[in-house]
């Protein structure tokens, strides 16, 4: 699996941090505080899970006075969600490793 | 049967490698050479058998479908009960080969399965992809 791919799978397997991700998907930007007010969890909690989904590309955030906003960027799950974009890379990566077999092969 | 056919998807790569056919061939059909590039299997070149590759993320079953040696090889590829088929083409070119892999298979609503069960996420992608959908 690509490095791309782990960061998503390891950053969305956090129940907590698949929640707010989803929201966010569903309702559009919100600040930290709106979405510490239905989280069960505290606020800095809260902004940590937002700086792991933004370092994995999956919100991105607006700074606005003293008020930070966030918003999904549900195009960062392309990748796992095509099937021929994600076999593609499967196989080539595969192919290089026959190549590299090849040469080491007697004839 | 029309449904089926405009919903299939294929991946093909083709490469040029400078080794012959028969030495290409080895590579893809003895066990002890494919797990060197692909994964750990019980494959054996002959048409009708059952084997599976045993990858670290989890197994594939496979029937071998078409063994002509040297030039075409042909198994299918199932994972989670979710059917394609890989082929292999082989053509000789005066300094090697030429490679073809095509892999076929899915539709598109399989697809989304078979991702999700794939990684145990089946409700939270058909989720996430309803309001994706909504998003748009």
């Amino acid at each position: 699996m690509p490095a791309a791919h782990d960061a998503i799978f390891r950053t969305l397997a956090d129940p907590t941090r698949r929640a707010i991700f989803e929201r966010l998907c569903r309702e559009g930007e919100q600040t930290v505080g709106a979405l510490t007010v239905r989280a069960k969890v505290s606020q800095p909690a809260v902004s940590k899970h937002l700086g792991v989904l933004k370092q994995a590309g999956l919100v991105r955030d607006r700074q606005d006075g003293r008020q930070t906003h966030y918003s999904a960027q549900p195009g960062a799950l392309a990748p796992l969600t095509d099937w021929t974009s994600q076999m593609t890379g499967f196989w080539q990566r595969h192919l290089d490793r026959l190549e590299d077999l090849l040469k080491r092969m007697d004839q | 049967m029309n449904d089926a056919i405009t919903e299939k998807r294929s991946v093909v790569i083709e490469r040029e490698v400078a080794h012959s056919p028969e030495k290409v061939w080895r590579a893809l059909t003895e066990p002890h050479l494919i797990e060197e590039w692909l994964m750990k299997s019980d494959f054996k070149a002959v048409a009708g058998h059952g084997f599976n590759f045993r990858g670290d993320w989890g197994a594939v079953d496979c029937e071998v479908l078409v063994v002509e040696p040297n030039k075409k090889l042909a198994y299918t590829w199932a994972a989670l009960g979710l059917e394609s088929i890989v082929t292999w083409t082989l053509t000789p070119t005066g300094t090697g080969t030429h490679l073809r892999m095509e892999h076929t298979g899915f539709r598109p609503d399989q697809q989304q399965a078979y991702r999700g069960a794939q990684y145990g996420w089946q409700k939270f992608l058909g989720k996430l992809e309803e309001v994706l959908a909504r998003t748009d």
